[in-house]
């Protein structure tokens, strides 16, 4: 086990370094002279050039890419060029309020998709079936954002049972109530995933010939389920929610401006108003780490409940 | 049985799958509905989308406006109907630049295989794991809001699928007879990928491009309502969620119904997309 998580940590070091380059030749791609695009075009031509020295544009391409590299990897990701405070600070400062929101959907997702997609592939073609392929359909269609509009109309708005603004009021039972609408908005699509993937691979597991010869034996089906086909029908599901983790975090930039919540989200959209590109590529190589960190996790976790993934 | 026998019944068994498909005839209906809509949204709309009327602003839906007005006086249900033109058609043309994009590096790529291949797909691989959202968002702030910007920032975000199945069904069709008499005879390496293996593996990636299409459109949608859209005076339904967003709390029809026009979009997409991949799937049809 130990040399397969460490062969897939390894793995992870050109991954890394690719997307660091992609995101090099991704800000590079920007129009006209980024300096003035920052300053704006009445700047003088001596903070134009103070800004360019200072972004490191006066240096060759080569010098660039390399210094941004080897700063990435370093954990330098940049400053901001109006708080001046690092990217790293930035994002220290909002992280848990993402973090929290998206172990709570994925949580909240896995305890509904999990029974949905189970019980649609024990039903099959029967109207459970039919209810959950629709109910994850609809989930799988909806934007995040429109979901979080339909849901802040009908329980905050019109109902009044949940706060609007998911303000933290320092209260506990505040807090989690403020919780409440976000983790669902984002919590929906992964949980229409879910359910699908859960479906999916159980209908095949239930296929197989060691599920027949087991109950040709006479296993229960309750045990037959839970113990035979449930933990080979897992595989596919953790793989899933690992893969879905980054779209996870990129809808929370929507779940997050709809219910004003702070985090990453949050600190993009700034960004991007205030145009701060330094910020932006520093942003941009944080979530880059964090899908490549959830990748390997992934990996690894299918290396647990797959025995046989880290022969190959 | 001749090879062309084989394929003619084949084709004959996905059709049957897919007629015999409820939700492919929903989505259908409901699709042409929408393009049927954008297409004549001139006659369809009741208004003008643009027309402002000061003094019938803010007013719930009515006899005269079905889906009220919104903070300027404009009919949402004209600015709806117009919106679905912007969404259909960025939609629609990032499908078709990445299409053609994606395809051709794959074909490329799969054709020369090697180390060349390796690089190009380890490069894809990243890309697909890049949330498509945030790297839309990234690609569209950096180039600026415009039209032109939004479908290739949605298209970049959509090459990489369309890289993978090219690639596949190029690599086992170098190998055959016809390429290589093809190769014999002296045909170029492009005339060989162009004329030769692209036309048969066309019909899969139009296929993908269908389910790919309901994607398009939501990273749109969501661009749109971020701010990254197609520019004012144009109506998107993703700007029309974020305008009616500040008054949410006592105009609920201007948000409303813009979303209930970008979920009925997706899902009839994603019915026609999905009863296309059931048709496809061996392990659907066996049963």
């Amino acid at each position: 086990m130990t040399a397969y998580v460490i062969r897939r940590l390894l793995l992870a070091i050109p991954t890394l370094l690719m997307m660091l380059t992609l995101i090099f030749v991704l800000v590079r791609l920007v129009p006209g002279d980024p300096a003035i695009t920052i300053l704006g075009d009445q700047a003088t031509e001596q903070a134009l050039s103070n800004l360019r020295i200072e972004l490191g544009l006066d240096q060759p391409i080569y010098v660039q890419y390399l210094d941004f590299v080897i700063k990435a990897v370093t954990g330098d990701f940049g400053r901001s060029l109006f708080t001046g405070r690092t990217v790293f600070e930035e994002v220290l400062l909002v992280l848990p309020y993402t973090l929290e929101l998206a172990a709570a959907s994925v949580l909240l997702a896995a305890l509904l998709g999990l029974p949905l997609g189970i019980v649609a592939a024990l039903y099959r073609n029967l109207w459970p079936d039919y209810m959950s392929r629709v109910v994850s359909m609809i989930g799988l269609s909806l934007p995040s954002f429109v979901t979080g509009i339909l849901l802040l109309l009908a329980f905050a708005v019109n109902l009044g049972w949940l706060p609007v603004i998911s303000k933290s009021t320092g209260s506990l039972a505040g807090h989690l109530l403020s919780l409440i609408l976000p983790t669902l908005t984002l919590g929906i699509t992964m949980m229409a995933l879910i359910a699908r993937v859960a479906r999916s691979s159980m209908l095949t597991v239930l296929n197989e010939d060691y599920i027949r010869t087991a109950k040709a034996k006479g296993v229960r089906s309750a045990r037959l389920i839970r113990k035979h086909a449930l933990r080979n029908a897992m595989i596919p599901v953790v793989t899933v929610i690992g893969l879905y983790f980054g779209t996870l975090i990129g809808n929370s930039v929507l779940t997050e401006i709809v219910f004003s919540r702070p985090g990453l989200g949050k600190l993009i959209v700034g960004a991007l108003n205030s145009r701060d590109y330094t910020m932006l590529q520093g942003l941009m190589v944080v979530f880059a780490a964090f899908v490549i960190a959830v990748n390997v996790i992934t990996d690894i976790a299918y290396g647990f409940v797959d025995p046989r993934v880290k022969l190959s | 049985m001749s090879i062309s026998e084989t394929v003619s019944h084949r084709k004959n068994r996905l059709w049957t799958a897919f007629r015999t498909n409820r939700l492919a005839w929903v989505g259908l209906l409901l699709l042409s509905l929408i393009v049927f809509a954008a297409i004549f949204a001139p006659v369809v709309a009741p208004c003008d989308p643009a027309e402002q009327n000061i003094l019938r602003r803010l007013e719930p839906p009515s006899a005269d406006f079905w889906f009220g007005t919104d903070a300027y006086g404009r009919d949402i249900l004209s600015r709806v109907i117009y919106g679905s033109r912007v969404s259909l058609m960025v939609g629609f043309l990032a499908i078709l630049v990445a299409m053609v994009v994606g395809s051709t590096i794959g074909i490329i790529s799969g054709y020369v295989g090697g180390i060349f291949d390796r690089v190009v797909m380890s490069v894809l691989d990243v890309m697909l794991s890049f949330p498509t959202l945030l790297l839309g968002l990234m690609i569209a702030a950096m180039l600026g809001a415009s039209l032109e910007n939004l479908i290739i920032a949605i298209a970049i975000t959509e090459i990489a699928p369309f890289a993978r199945v090219a690639r596949a069904p190029t690599m086992a069709l170098k190998q055959r007879e016809f390429i290589e008499a093809g190769r014999a005879m002296g045909f170029g390496r492009v005339r060989l990928m162009g004329l030769h293996i692209f036309p048969n593996m066309a019909s899969e990636v139009v296929v993908v491009g269908s389910m790919w299409m309901a994607s398009a459109i939501r990273t749109e949608a969501s661009l749109s309502f971020i701010g990254l859209g197609v520019p004012p005076p144009t109506s998107t339904w993703g700007a029309m969620i974020r305008d009616g967003f500040d008054n949410i709390l006592d105009a609920w029809w201007l948000s409303v119904f813009p979303s209930l026009a970008i979920l009925l979009t997706v899902l009839a997409l994603n019915f026609v997309g999905d009863s296309i991949r059931d048709a496809i799937d061996p392990k659907t049809q066996a049963e």
